[in-house]
């Protein structure tokens, strides 16, 4: 088991064609990802290395191959459409990595999607990969190994360091899930700690926060309340200068000044481990499992 | 991108917004001139891209011309949280009868546009906020329909008793949401929002940063960027497609995304040193930003080690190799480098540093700490 994405994942990659979503597409294929179409307007009848159909629209390649999530990598001024469309093809499964959209486009689409019951990973994110089974987006698949540990995280090399770490100490993960680092982003940690918490192939969770908005200490309370297998964190950022920061309505508004400190403390308070650098993910796990 | 108080000024402005005639002034003559066109007390601002303006000193009340120009120039030239103030605004001294606080933002939490006010604005308004948030007012906007007349009205009641302000500040806030989204910003704010002994409600300062992501589409505000007012080695590596911030300590980090530069910063503290910088060299792996980051990090004269700490993904680890050698033999490179790499193509990285006479460790705390002990024995 995992969350999110496993076996029966059938992938649509929008931007196949481009840059990014070419090699990665690749690497999703050598992992064993089963990605069923590709989505680049003008260029639809293609293949993509012989062996992937490239359609003109979502809606097409979804009622050609019966894909079931999607995953973008257009460029950042079409990114926030690509996401419409995958909602209006009917996708529950939207995984954005394009890095870039506007806020404000984000603001507008997420009613969108809560309307359609659709999920967004991202933007601006790593995506998700099931080890052994699926890798959606751009995790490196040879550093994940299939186990027990579910990881969660905001950043993008900070996440495959700790992986990393996990994988050399023979710590295999049930999914690990990079939410992105945007002010406004699809799938939050609560998300993704409710998920892990259901998985019954998740034994323990790691959760990687940093420093900047509260979404860390919302999660604390979560898990104080309804988490009840153990979760490890790292916040990064605690030697993050305090800015030259203008306005003060960041402050006023999140009631907090959103510092390392003062979320290594929230978690701390609702018996999270916390690490003091990456390497400790390993020791503090084995402790408590 | 944050504004200048005189730019956000004038776009409040286009908007029909009501804010007081003021001017730009580059030098003390200029500042002594506008004065005198604007006839009367002046306020004299320190146009910079630092909070806190008032506290270090650059906002001072100058009674006419002749003290406009001495204050402007004890304000030129001085530093704010490290930046050089190099232009002041010179506004009419307002009689103010009342001060308020408007502000509209983006909340993480409800993925909406929220409008905050207060009646107790002016510089403390954050411990208004800490202490007694009973004077904080908000309403959530539906992006979709923007901020409604009725929410604007019902804020506006909460600022005023009376119908006739609580409407000019209604107005107020909905072209102020107007300028907020047609300009794609992250945070607006006036504050104070004033009421003339006459009754009138008048802007009389304004904040704007806009989302970088909206530069690329929106080119007339990216126009307005003052690079001058930044950092020269923040602006440079920006130019170069590298997020840069200087910091004071002595062990130069040189890593790829920002979760993991954050996170390298954290264990040099750990390891008993001080990080000199936080660089990114970002997503993508052309050697070329690995030269202009290393020429960056060289150009600190307080740079005691150089560490790099490389996780490839969609970074491929030999690129960066290939950048350091290329960088080596473009600057003379005469401090001690330690090198971190793992991920994609690391083998045929520590291939071509060890061509050019460099080593390269895998694990991150053993570089980390050697980059610490170096440049201890450094300095």
């Amino acid at each position: 088991m995992s969350i999110f994405i496993d076996r029966d994942t059938r992938l649509v990659v929008q931007g196949i064609t481009g840059r990014d979503g070419s090699f990665h597409t690749r690497q999703m294929l050598e992992y064993g990802t089963a990605v069923v179409a590709g989505v680049t307007p003008g260029k639809g009848g293609q293949a993509f290395e012989t062996r992937v159909p490239v359609f003109n629209t979502v809606a097409e390649a979804v009622a050609a191959t019966g894909a079931n999530a999607s995953v973008i990598y257009v460029p950042a001024g079409y990114a926030a459409d690509a996401v419409y469309e995958a909602a209006d093809a009917g996708l529950k499964l939207i995984v954005c990595i394009t890095e870039g959209i506007p806020v404000l486009d984000m603001i507008r689409a997420m009613p969108y999607l809560r309307e359609r019951g659709a999920r967004l990973i991202g933007p601006n994110c790593p995506g998700a990969i099931s080890p052994g089974q699926c890798k959606v987006g751009i995790i490196p698949g040879q550093i994940c190994q299939p186990g027990p540990i579910g990881v969660v995280s905001r950043s993008g090399t900070l996440t495959y360091e700790i992986i990393h770490q996990l994988s050399g100490a023979g710590l295999g993960q049930s999914t690990c899930v990079g939410i992105g680092g945007d002010p406004i982003i699809g799938t939050n940690f609560i998300d993704c700690l409710e998920a892990f918490q259901a998985d019954p192939a998740t034994e323990a969770i790691v959760v990687i926060g940093e420093i900047g908005g509260t979404d860390e200490q919302n999660a604390a309370r979560y898990v104080r309340e309804r988490v009840t297998k153990p979760v490890v964190g790292f916040i990064a950022g605690q030697t993050a200068p305090p800015g030259r920061r203008m306005g003060h309505a960041g402050a006023i508004i999140s009631g907090s000044s959103g510092t390392a400190e003062e979320k290594m403390t929230a978690f701390r308070d609702a018996g999270i481990a916390v690490m003091s650098r990456p390497a400790d993910v390993v020791p503090l796990l084995r402790e408590r499992c | 991108m944050n504004l200048h108080e005189y730019q956000a000024r004038a776009l409040l402005k286009d908007a029909g917004i009501p804010v007081p005639a003021a001017e730009v002034a580059e030098s003390p003559e200029d500042a002594e001139a506008i004065a005198r066109r604007l006839g009367g007390a002046v306020v004299v601002k320190a146009q910079v891209h630092a909070g806190g303006r008032g506290k270090a000193g650059g906002v001072k009340l100058a009674k006419g011309p002749a003290e406009a120009r001495t204050t402007a120039q004890g304000i030129l030239g001085m530093r704010i949280k490290g930046l050089v103030v190099q232009k002041v605004l010179v506004a009419p001294a307002a009689e103010i009868a009342s001060e308020s606080y408007v502000g509209i933002i983006v909340d993480r939490g409800t993925q909406s546009p929220v409008v905050m006010v207060s009646p107790a604005g002016g510089i403390d308004i954050e411990e208004v906020a800490a202490k007694t948030p009973e004077k904080i007012f908000r309403a959530r906007v539906d992006a979709r329909h923007g901020l409604l007349p009725h929410q604007a009205l019902g804020l506006g009641f909460r600022l005023y008793p009376d119908l006739a302000r609580a409407r000019q500040a209604a107005a107020i806030m909905r072209q102020l949401y107007q300028v907020f989204g047609g300009v794609g910003a992250s945070l607006v704010e006036i504050n104070p929002l004033i009421t003339t002994p006459d009754g009138t409600v008048v802007a009389l300062d304004a904040k704007l940063v806009v989302d970088d992501n909206e530069l690329d589409r929106r080119p007339d505000i990216a126009a307005l960027r003052d690079a001058e007012a930044e950092l020269p080695a923040e602006v440079r590596a920006r130019a170069a497609g590298l997020s840069y911030i200087q910091l004071d300590g002595n062990v130069g980090c040189c890593v790829n995304g920002a979760g993991l530069a954050m996170a390298t910063m954290d264990l040099v503290k750990y390891y008993g040193g001080q990080p000199a910088n936080f660089l990114d060299i970002g997503g993508s792996s052309n050697p070329q930003k690995v030269v202009d980051a290393l020429s960056i990090i060289t150009a600190d004269p307080n740079v005691r080690s150089i560490l790099f700490n490389i996780f490839g993904g969609i970074t491929r680890c030999d690129d960066v190799a290939n950048g350091i050698v290329a960088a080596t033999r473009q600057i003379t490179l005469d401090r001690p480098l330690v090198i971190r790499l793992t991920g994609t193509n690391e083998a045929l990285a520590v291939d071509i540093l060890k061509g050019a006479g460099f080593s390269a460790l895998t694990d991150m705390d053993q570089a980390v700490e050697q980059a610490v002990r170096l440049a201890r024995e450094a300095a």
